[in-house]
Parts: structure tokens; sequence; C-alpha cells
């Protein structure tokens, strides 16, 4: 993994941590955890988390691109990022 | 069946006579056991489900004892208080037409709305119209929302709305339902009434509603009503035919809106039998074969109802409490 996917990885699983889970401990959160089926982010929890890509990464997600593939889990998240970032 | 089906599906049909029976009595036992008061408020906005509750609670404890408000504002249709009128009249009631757009205006409601469409149409002023429209569920998306402007040439732009935009957009609309919540619970505190709160299964179901807003009341009749049902009864019901015939709004935003493109997949119709498959086990290939769809949107759909109950759990909840607090009389 380069330096830009470990530190995206980080800034993402802190963002989900902090602000679903409020918590910092990392054991809370499995990177394939999918958000929607375990509960931590309904679906407006997931237009907060595209609010959050554009605003520290500047990626925007087009209507087209809102699909549970590109954005349920921290996996999830980081393959559609770096699709984006390609 | 004895009674006429109203044109229902099969799945969906009812002896009208047998469930006006069981409604009414169960409102006497739940304002008389439960709720211990001496009538009923109801708000009444011309469309189908206040009609019928109003209706029910009129056949459950006649017309003296149920008290209508008509509440319109500077967004809702002129129609729609023309139909609550004539409702009020038909059934003989006793009403008051409180205009509520002086208090909403005195709230910010339309200061903070309109603020929030001009982070996206910098030009849009109070002359102009707008309403919110979903997007992305029957597609398989997430859910998202865009905003319908129009200008005073009748010109129309749309754009997808910013989360925070959305946001206050719809807190400040929210503002309506909660300011018309305040005056139905003034009156029946007045009165020592109970008040109606009017969703049908899919409202309720989806939770298309407001908290402390229309969401809250005292009792539900219809709650467990699908809405194809809904208007059945108010045929069964004999409600005069501009109220039967009405189509389904939101009555909120100032363009016309219809239901479905605010926050249901699909028309109320396919909805109801969309719901009624998911609770009853059917199939995706069965739900599309009754709708006329494909199996991957009835996928979808099934997807989005779920979706839609798990975001709006929260809008059921009371206020959730640390640990139980025995309250045993």
């Amino acid at each position: 993994m380069t330096n830009v996917a470990t530190n995206n990885e980080q800034l993402l699983r802190d963002f989900i941590l902090e602000n679903y889970l409020f918590t910092d401990d990392q054991s809370k959160l499995n990177n394939a955890d999918s958000f929607l089926d375990t509960g931590i982010l309904d679906s407006m929890g997931i237009l907060e988390l595209i609010y959050f890509l554009d605003e520290e990464l500047s990626i925007k997600v087009e209507p087209n691109e809102m699909i549970p593939t590109n954005l349920d889990s921290i996996n999830n998240l980081l393959a559609f990022i770096e699709k984006k970032q390609a | 069946m004895t009674t006429n089906s109203y044109g229902l599906d099969p799945v969906l049909a009812i002896d009208f006579d047998q469930e006006v029976e069981k409604i009414t009595q169960q409102m006497r036992h739940i304002l008389s056991r439960d709720l211990h008061r001496r009538g009923f408020v109801i708000a009444m906005s011309g469309g189908i489900d206040s009609s019928v509750c109003a209706a029910l609670a009129v056949k459950a404890l006649g017309v003296k004892k149920v008290f209508g408000l008509l509440m319109p504002e500077q967004d809702s249709s002129a129609n729609s208080e023309n139909l609550g009128a004539l409702l009020a009249e038909h059934l003989g009631i006793e009403y008051t037409v409180d205009n509520i757009a002086p208090t909403l205006d005195a709230i910010g409601c339309y200061q903070w709305r309109d603020d929030a469409i001009r982070q996206v149409f910098p030009e849009y002023t109070d002359e102009w119209k707008n309403k919110i429209v979903i997007a992305g569920g029957l597609d398989g998306q997430i859910n998202h929302y865009k905003i319908v402007v129009e200008n005073p040439d009748g010109e129309r732009f749309e754009e997808v709305l910013p989360l925070k935009a959305y946001l206050t957009v719809v807190a400040a609309t929210n503002h309506k339902q909660r300011i018309r919540k305040t005056l139905e619970y003034f009156h029946a505190d007045r009165l020592n009434y109970a008040v109606i709160g009017t969703p049908n299964r899919l409202e309720y179901d989806q939770g298309f509603f407001v908290k402390n807003g229309d969401g809250s009341a005292d009792i539900k009749p219809i709650a467990h009503l699908y809405k194809s049902q809904v208007y059945a009864m108010a045929k069964h019901l004999g409600l005069p035919d501009p109220i039967c015939n009405s189509t389904p709004t939101t009555d909120t935003y100032s363009l016309e809106q219809g239901q479905d493109e605010f926050y249901f997949a699909l028309p109320y119709q396919k909805m109801d039998i969309a719901v009624w498959c998911l609770n009853n086990g059917k199939s995706e290939a069965e739900l599309a074969e009754k709708i006329g769809c494909t199996p991957e949107q009835a996928k979808f759909v099934y997807h989005d109802i779920v979706s839609k109950r798990r975001t709006t759990d929260y809008l059921h909840k009371k206020a959730v409490l640390i640990e139980d607090v025995d309250l045993s009389i």
C-alpha cells in the first residue's frame, strides 16, 4: 500500500470512528464492515461521507457513483478513491 | 368479501364495513381507556388521509366531539384549504381556519429556506418557486436530493443539493408541520381533546413524517392501512368526489410536488404492493411481475424500502432513557 493510500485509510477510519461511533478505539471498525448492513451509517450518513470526500480529498462523487459498491466500507472507499485519483 | 373492493388489488382488498366498525370502536376505547380525553382534534389538509381520519372520528364520536383545523400558509395550495373546508362542511363539524404564514415568517422559516437555496441558485428570490425531489433509489444508488426552482418567467432549473443546504431546507420547512402541531395541541388542551395523527401505512412504514410535527399525535387510526385502502375507504365513507379523486402531494413546497417525487420511489399504488410483497415474503421476481418492472429494479425497490426504514427508525423513537424508570400505578 502506498503512503497516500495508507493516509487515506487512516483519514477515513478516523472520520468514521470519530463521527459515527464516537470512539478512537481502532478495534471497533473493520475495513471490510458494510456501513449500511452493520448500521454504522444510514443513507444520510453516506451523504455526509460524500460531503467529507469532497471537502477533505476534493473527490466529487457523481450521482451514478453513489452506489454501495463504492461507498459502503473502508475497503470499498479506498478502491473507489484509487480509481478516482488514477 | 361482502363489500365492494373499489378496484383494489386483491391482496389489499378488505371488508370496509368491518374495518370501519373495528377502527371506530378502537378509537372510542383508546380515547376512553388510554387517553382519557373527551373528543378529537384533527388538522385537515384536504388530502385523503386527514379526510378519512376526520370522517372516522365523526363516525366514532359524532359531530359534536370533533374539532377541525385548517392551517394554510403561503406555499400551500388554495385548493387544499377549499377541500378542507368542503370536508368540514360535509361532515358538519366545528372548525377554524388559522393561517400560519405570519408565525412561520416570524421564526425565520422562509428566510432560512431561501438563504439555503441561494447557496445553489444565488439569483433566487421570494418571487421564485421551489421544490425538492429525490433521486437514486430506483437506480440502486444512495438516495440524494435535488432542488428544482422556477423563476417568475416560468423557467425551471435543477441542481443536486449539497448536504448542508438540503438539511437546512428540510429543517426550515419542517417548521410548517411543527407549528401546525403546536396549534393542534393548543386546541386539544383547551377542549380536553386528543390529537389525531393521520399517517397511512406507507407513510408510517417509510418514515414520511416530521418528528414532533405531523408524526406527533395521541392516536393514529389509519397507520395500518395502505394508501390504496385509504382511498377506497374514502369512497366507502361517501366523502366528496374532489377529495376521493385528489392526487397525493406534500403541499409543503411552492412548486407542485407529488409525494412520489419527494420521497417514495414509486407512485403509491405500486409502493403499496411493494411494501405488501416485502412484508409477505414475496420474491423480487414476484414483485417485478406484479408492478411491471425488471427483477433488478424490484431488488432496488426492496432495498430502498429497507433503507428508508433504517434511516427513519429514529423518527419513531421516544426519547431513549439510560435505564428503565418504573411508572407503575
